[in-house]
């Protein structure tokens, strides 16, 4: 988006609100996708597939929705397929690589954790439509915190070479975490307005959830040594730029392929 | 049935909509699934509306192609199918019919009242084969977004759990 904050119009800052939701769902829900056929085991493999077709779902409701709220003919796929980079709004932490399964886990604990505790804010906004949407996928998200925990406690009180590994895997994606309690002027704006969460509100709770699971699994609360933030500017990681070239290809290149 | 009534009952509509199948689990029909909120009739322009099982189900675009379908082929011409999120559909909705039909088709009907109190808790989940209750969770996740995975420890049989959402 071009116009500074203070140029953005009540329907602008619902929009960007909204692509923000939405985008984080699209980018983790593609690198979920990219486990398929090659998951460590055949259960593993359903699970990530589920979890990534949830968050397909969501991003389907919450583009659809920005594509409403913008008003510009833009719909689900326009915004999905047809935005560059720096036009992306999700959080780094989702656009980070897979790695190996204790970074797919761990970056997905990180995730779970914070969609649980801002969608369970968000059900109560005073935009109907967003609520109704954090209500409905807040029931999926319940099932990926389960999901995620669980690995994470079995990885980091399993074997030594689990442990060290997830250990790793929690300390490598430590820094994209900062910048999910980030609030700028499009996020108090919505909170004045009763619309958006109070994102420095549930950093005490996501702290305690992660600390919880992570002191279960053995594992050591890492210590902040750096963090990285930008993708509320559309400031990305260059890992982002690789994930749309593979998933906007089809549509680029065959603009009226039909499924 | 042609319709030559100008005005349609909302009863005869249900009737027709118990045709539509759960195209996942074709043992249900969509009624038994509870996923039908409201059919609203104008005249004779007949809204049907549909909650969602999960966001991401493919089947619920498949599910309001079959209602439009099969309300056209019984007469009714003007059919609109329209997905509300109010209320978030929930597996209480089910009908007991719905899951004794589940039951019989092997997949452990999901337990009633799902409004869970804790995050972690665990569930008691009989298994349809052999109705034991010693039951083991294999995986949160199954071949469908509905679905967890279960095996019984006494049977030994492997099976689906109707998750509880």
């Amino acid at each position: 988006m071009s116009v500074s904050v203070a140029e953005m119009t009540e329907q602008d800052q619902l929009f960007e609100y909204t692509v923000r939701l939405g985008d984080n769902c699209v980018i983790l829900g593609q690198r979920l996708a990219e486990w398929c056929g090659k998951s460590p085991v055949l259960e593993e493999e359903l699970a990530l597939m589920n979890v990534g077709l949830d968050l397909l779902g969501q991003a389907r409701m919450l583009l659809d929705y920005a594509g409403k709220v913008e008003g510009a003919g833009r719909d689900e796929d326009k915004l999905a397929f047809f935005r560059d980079a720096q036009a992306w709004r999700n959080l780094l932490l989702v656009e980070q690589p897979n790695g190996d399964f204790a970074k797919t886990m761990s970056r997905q604990l990180f995730f779970d954790c914070f969609q649980f505790l801002q969608y369970q804010k968000l059900s109560n906004s005073a935009d109907t439509k967003l609520a109704e949407i954090a209500t409905k996928s807040l029931k999926e998200i319940t099932y990926h915190v389960r999901h995620s925990s669980d690995w994470v406690i079995r990885l980091g009180d399993g074997t030594e070479e689990s442990h060290q590994r997830m250990q790793k895997a929690v300390d490598e994606l430590w820094g994209y975490t900062p910048e999910m309690f980030d609030m700028d002027a499009v996020d108090e704006a919505m909170l004045k307005s009763g619309v958006g969460v109070d994102l420095k509100e549930i950093e005490p709770a996501w702290k305690k959830m992660v600390e919880g699971v992570l002191s279960e699994a053995t594992l050591n609360f890492p210590e902040l040594t750096w963090q990285v933030r930008g993708s509320k500017e559309g400031k990305h990681t260059e890992h982002l730029g690789y994930l749309l070239a593979e998933m906007q290809f089809l549509p680029r290149a065959y603009p009226d392929a039909n499924w | 049935m042609t319709s030559t009534n100008p005005i349609y009952s909302k009863s005869e509509v249900y009737k027709v909509l118990e045709q539509v199948r759960d195209p996942e689990i074709p043992v249900l029909s969509i009624s038994d699934m509870g996923i039908i909120r409201d059919v609203l009739i104008d005249e004779k322009k007949i809204n049907v509306e549909i909650m969602p099982t999960y966001s991401g189900c493919p089947a619920m675009d498949t599910i309001a192609a079959d209602i439009e379908n099969t309300l056209h082929v019984n007469g009714y011409a003007d059919v609109h199918v329209e997905t509300v999120l109010t209320p978030a559909w929930s597996s209480d909705f089910i009908s007991d019919e719905g899951r004794l039909k589940l039951r019989e088709f092997g997949i452990a009907p999901p337990q009633k009242n799902a409004k869970r109190g804790s995050l972690f808790h665990k569930e008691a989940v009989t298994c349809p084969q052999c109705g034991s209750g010693h039951t083991e969770l294999v995986s949160q996740f199954g071949s469908t977004a509905c679905k967890a995975l279960y095996k019984c420890e006494d049977c030994l049989e492997p099976f689906d759990y109707f998750k509880c959402v």
